[in-house]
Formats: structure tokens, sequence, C-alpha cells
């Protein structure tokens, strides 16, 4: 596949999923939380943008209420909210140690060959363009699942956790042309009640540990010592 | 169709209603009141379904047929019977001082907003929305684990949360890839509804179908609980107050696996191969035999039956992966018996561990000489959940042996063996809690019996003989499910 034989709207789905994609890595290694806040808002940011390019060029209006969900939901409300608790704790100057995040990037760029292994037989039914972009959303998904064992802190699993739902949202975008409404009004809503719950959480976990340190909650075991 | 509305609506008003005055007198009454009402309406539903056949409402937005209507219905049914256990218990753990007004608020709204949600899963024709309403569960119920704010509680509801959210996720990829698949072969608008997707599987492209099916048995299968993504499952149980432990094993587990036996009948259509069922078989038999073997390392009584449900859950999705008549009339009839024993059983768990006040394994003792009732009702729930003829769950449990034995015979020693160890494994626990010597100051407790008299003799009705309209539905979804008659 040659890129510039492509249209211009290829082309730019194209370096969306690459910027996404890119975002992700991004995130994967970074030890701050604020930083990492920031990157997922860009990566929201790069969805809004998606969005809106896929509902201009289709003509769509219901896309771009889509886009006002993403911006509102992903660009302000949750890096705001996450920020806000990150202030809260005093933890904007700790740096976490990762550990073994060498092995952590490698691991991250397998997790891509991966995903477009696993998606090769999609090939036969559409373009190359779609098996990339299919692909750059599962990577997301499962680059967020790598961030939230890799991290330690609380705020980092809701960042992963939210970045799994971008990689989706992505894949809707790109590969389907977003979802009927109703089901992705449904799942804005899912997201926004999630981030409410996850700040609800932030407050028990910092009363009941003192810290949002996850690997202090070790309480529970499979078989009881 | 105006009965799905309505019992729709009722739920909704719940949430909003007990989110305000939650905390008054009496509140628990209203709660099984309004249960009751919905009971009623299904079973309006359910006759509905019965003489019409398959309603499917006029926006196509809602669809019940034989499959979903007798799983409303026990929806229905356990939502009604916990909420008469869970009024007075509620009661005495506001009376001791473990919750607040604002947790009971909380607790009776998110009720219904359970509710709500699973009814929705059932009753919806959308696949995106079952997604969003299975989400949906999780979201009401996180609250609920951690209502007693104790750091293991909260442990558990953000491992429950983190755990289940992720998973889930999962499927909504799967829900993604099948809405592409679905797609190509045009109308995008009504492409995710379930009506449209089955009369059309055998035209969606099978190696989009398999990569999905792959992620939405993960995604799913979160929330049944099987191996390994069971994690969350016995901490949520075991942490969160015992009416919800009740609700989570009887109701969200099976509308779990409701979803996963809808998506695998689109993906069968297209595949036209047995590829989705081996996948169930693997999952489910590992589910199986990792549960029973851990039923022998429980401290703790609620994890103790926990682990119980992960693995009778292994057994159903392993007989509908076998897929044939015979498993998936065995595994209907197993979702129906094991939610009724096993919520009977959480209930006398939760007055058994109110009345010795721990739920350690080895602080309840004695339960028959203090309070016969509960003593009887854990034994009788034990013997009926660890397939003792002659209840409900004997007769499924052999039927799925039968179907084993029939498609797969060098897998039948295997689950002879799980039986086997998980009966061992319940026994050896449950033995010393009922016939032990009562400890010093050990005095009985209030409680109503009516939920566990009326489910365990249920299970033993079903044990004895299958009422004929039943066996006609189960016949009827069996038609729908495995594409043949028994």
């Amino acid at each position: 596949m040659n890129i510039e034989s492509q249209d211009f709207y290829t082309q730019a789905i194209l370096s969306m999923s690459a910027l996404v994609g890119l975002t992700s890595f991004l995130m994967l290694g970074q030890g701050r939380l604020l930083r990492l806040i920031f990157v997922f808002a860009v990566q929201g940011l790069l969805l809004t943008l998606t969005t809106s390019m896929v509902a201009f060029s289709l003509d769509n209006p219901h896309l771009y209420i889509s886009a006002v969900l993403t911006f509102a939901l992903k660009v302000v409300f949750i890096p705001w909210m996450l920020q806000k608790q990150v202030l809260a704790m005093n933890m904007h100057r700790d740096v976490e140690a990762l550990k073994n995040n060498t092995a952590v990037m490698l691991g991250g760029a397998s997790l891509m060959v991966f995903s477009y292994y696993v998606l090769q037989p999609i090939i036969h039914t559409s373009s190359m363009i779609m098996l990339n972009a299919l692909a750059v959303s599962l990577s997301v998904v499962l680059l967020g699942l790598l961030l939230m064992i890799s991290h330690r802190q609380a705020v980092a699993h809701v960042v992963g956790f939210m970045s799994i739902e971008n990689g989706l949202f992505f894949a809707a975008i790109v590969a389907t042309n977003g979802m009927p409404m109703v089901v992705e009004l449904g799942v804005a809503f899912d997201v926004l009640v999630a981030a409410v719950l996850f700040g609800i959480f932030f407050l028990h976990i910092r009363t009941s540990i003192d810290s949002l340190d996850v690997d202090m909650m070790n309480k529970l075991n499979e078989v009881d010592r | 169709m105006i009965a799905v509305y309505l019992l729709l609506l009722l739920s909704a008003a719940g949430i909003l209603f007990f989110g305000l005055i939650g905390h008054k007198e009496d509140i628990g009454k209203l709660n099984t009141r309004i249960n009751a009402v919905s009971l009623f309406i299904t079973i309006w539903l359910a006759i509905t379904v019965f003489n019409q056949g398959t309603i499917l409402s006029s926006g196509k937005a809602f669809l019940i047929d034989s499959f979903n209507v007798y799983l409303i219905v026990l929806t229905a049914f356990v939502g009604f019977t916990t909420s008469l256990f869970s009024a007075p218990y509620m009661a005495h753990e506001k009376e001791i001082g473990k919750l607040s007004d604002s947790r009971l608020k909380l607790y009776y709204s998110m009720y219904q907003g359970f509710m709500l949600a699973m009814y929705l899963v059932l009753t919806t024709n959308n696949m995106g929305i079952m997604w969003v309403s299975m989400e949906g569960a999780t979201l009401a119920t996180v609250l609920l684990v951690s209502l007693y704010r104790t750091p293991e509680s909260i442990e558990a509801a953000w491992k429950y949360f983190i755990l289940c959210g992720v998973g889930i996720a999962q499927a909504l990829f799967g829900t993604i890839l099948l809405y592409y698949a679905a797609s190509q072969i045009g109308d995008s608008e009504n492409a995710l509804l379930w009506t449209v997707l089955h009369e059309h599987a055998t035209q969606l492209n099978p190696d989009i179908l398999e990569i999905a099916f792959v992620f939405l048995l993960i995604g799913y299968g979160t929330k049944i609980g099987l191996v390994p993504l069971h994690n969350w499952l016995p901490d949520a149980h075991s942490e969160g107050p015992t009416p919800m432990s009740a609700v989570l094993s009887g109701l969200l587990l099976n509308d779990a696996l409701y979803a996963v036996v809808r998506n695998k009948m689109l993906v069968d259509g297209a595949t036209q191969s047995h590829i989705a069922g081996y996948l169930m078989m693997g999952f489910g038999l590992v589910s199986f035999l990792v549960a029973a073997l851990f039923l022998h390392r429980q401290k703790d009584i609620k994890r103790l039956f926990s682990y119980s449900s992960i693995e009778h859950m292994g057994l159903m999705t392993f007989a509908f992966g076998i897929g044939g008549p015979l498993a998936t009339f065995a595994a209907l009839l197993h979702m129906t018996v094991h939610s009724l024993v096993k919520s009977a059983i959480f209930v006398t768990v939760g007055y058994a561990s109110q009345l010795a006040g721990t739920q350690k394994i080895s602080g309840i003792r004695g339960l028959i000489k203090t309070q016969p009732k509960v003593g009887w009702g854990l034994l009788i729930g034990t013997v009926a959940i660890a397939g003792f003829p002659p209840f409900g769950v004997f007769t499924s449990e052999f039927l799925v042996l039968l179907a084993t034995m029939r498609e797969y015979p060098w897998l039948t020693p295997l689950l002879l063996l799980g039986i086997g160890i998980a009966f061992a494994g319940l026994f050896r626990h449950i033995q010393p809690i009922v016939y032990g010597e009562k400890p010093e100051g050990q005095s009985p407790i209030k409680a109503n019996f009516i939920p566990v008299i009326v489910h365990l003799g249920l299970a033993l009705w079903l044990g004895l003989a299958i009422p004929g309209f039943l066996s006609d539905w189960f016949s009827q979804a069996t038609l729908l499910i495995s594409g043949s008659a028994l």
C-alpha cells in the first residue's frame, strides 16, 4: 500500500491512528501523574478530531454529537477530575519508579504486533486501512491493560481504564462510522457514571489506606492463609 | 408489550424514589412491594408470550422470546424473594449501627438500579444496549459492595470495578466487530438488532465473527466468573451485604451467560462450525474444576459459596458449549435451579453470620442447636447444591453428564471428579457448622424463612417433576438455541 496514492481522507485517518497509538506508548512510559493525565487528554482530543473529521466527510450529524460528548468527557471532565485528585493528594511531584520500563515498552511493541496478527483475517473483507485502524484500536486497548499492570497508582489505573475506552471508541468511529446513536449515548452515560464513581472511590481509598497506591490493597486473597 | 415498558419504568421510578426517601421506616416493605408488582408484570408477560409466541416491540427495541422470558420471570422472582429477606436484614444492620441513613438510601436505590439493568439486559433486542446495561449492572452494584466502608470492602469493590470494567470493555470490542461484520451486509442503523443479525447470521463474515466471539466470551465471561477472570467474584460476594450476594449469584451471573449464549447463536450461524462451543467448553471445564478445588481452602462462608457459584457457572458454560439439544436443555434447567438454590443458601448464610456475628467458618458453630431453621436450611441447601437427588440440581447435572457421555465420553470422568471434589469441599466445612456444639451465648435471631422454603421447595419440585408448561418453555428455548428439538 502506497500512502501517497490514497485519498486525503484515508491519509488523515491513517495519521490519526498513528498518533493515537503513539499517545498510548507515551502514557505507558510515563511516571509523572500530571503528565500522564495530560497525554490522556491529548488522546481524547485526537479522538474528537477524528470523529469530527469522519462526521464532516460523511456529513453525518450524529457523529458531531459524539464528538462533542467525547470532548466534554475525555478532554475536559475526566482529566480535570483526575488532576484535582492528584493535586489534592499532593502527588504531583512524585515520580513513580516504573519497574522494568524497558521490558514494558518492548511488551507494548509486541502487543501492537500481536494486534495486527490477530486481526489479519479481516484483510479479506476490507481494505488495508481498516486493518490498520482496527489493529491500532486493539493495541490501544491492550496497551491500556499493560498500563494498568505496570503502574501502581490508582489514578494511573483510571487513566488506563479510560484509554481502553478510547481505543474502543476509535474502533467504532473508524471501522463502522460510529455505533447507532442510542448505543453511543448509552456508552457515554456509562463512562460518565464510571468517572464519577472513580471520584467517589478515590475518596474512600484515601480514607481507608491513606494513599492511592493500589499495591497496599492486599487484604483479600484467593485462599486465606 | 406494554408489560415490558411498565417493568422498566417501575424499576426506574424505584431508583429515584428510594434515592430520595430510602431511609424512612419500613422502606424495606415498599421495596418488597415494588418487586412483587414486577413479578406479577413478568408473569403477565410470560403468559402473553406463552399464548402468542415471540413478541417484538413496534420499534424493534425489545424482544421477548422463549429463551429470555423465563429468565425474566426468574429475575423478578429472585429479586422479589431476596427483597423479602433484605428488609429485616438491612433493618438489623442499621440497628447494630453498621449502616447510616444515606447508605440505606443508596442501598435501596441501587437495588432497583440493579434490577433495571438486569431487565434491560434480558429484554433488549439491541446487542449494544445489552452491553450498556451489563456495564450498568456493574456500576449499580459497585457501591453496594463497598457499602460497609471497611478497608476490605473497598478493596473488593475496587477490584470488582476495575476487573469487570476492563473485562466488559473486551465485550464492547467484540460488539463493535459484530457491528462491523453486520454493517457490511447493509442497513447499518438496524445492524445491531439481534433479530436482524440472527436472520442474516449465515451471511456474516465467519472470520470476523470468530475474532469477535473471543472478545465477547472474555468480556461477558469476566462477569460470569470464568476462571481465570474470576478474582473479583469471591471478594465482591463476601464483602458486600448478603442480599447483594444473593442477587449477584442468582441473577447477574445468569444474565452474563445469557449474553454469551445469544452471541454464540450468531457466531454458530456464521461459522457453521463448533469453534464457539469448544471455547465455551474449555473455559467452562477449567472453571468447574479449579473452583471445585478452591472450595477446600476457604475460611469465609460467603467466599465458600461464591466459589461454588463459579463452579456451577462453569458447568453451565460447558453444557451450552456442548450445544446439542440435551445439553442445552440441561443448561437451561441448571440456570434455573442454581439461581433458586444459591440465593436460598445466601439467605440462610446471611442469617447464620448474623447469628454468629462473624463470616469466618471457624466462628460459626452449632446452628441446629441454636436455631434449627437456619441450620436445616443451610444443610438442605448445601445438599441441594451439591447435586443430591431429589433436588433439581441433580436432574440437571445428570442430564449434563448424559449429554457429555453421548458427545464427548472421555470428558465424563473429569466432570464426575469435579462433582465429587466439590461435594467434599462443601461438606467438610458445612458439617461442623450445622452439627457442632453451640458456642456460649449464641441466641436465635428474628428471621424470615419464606424465601428459603419457597426456593428450596421449587428446586425440589423441579427435581421430582418439571411442570408441563415449564418443560414446554425449556423445549422451545432449546429449539431456538440449539436448532433442533429434544
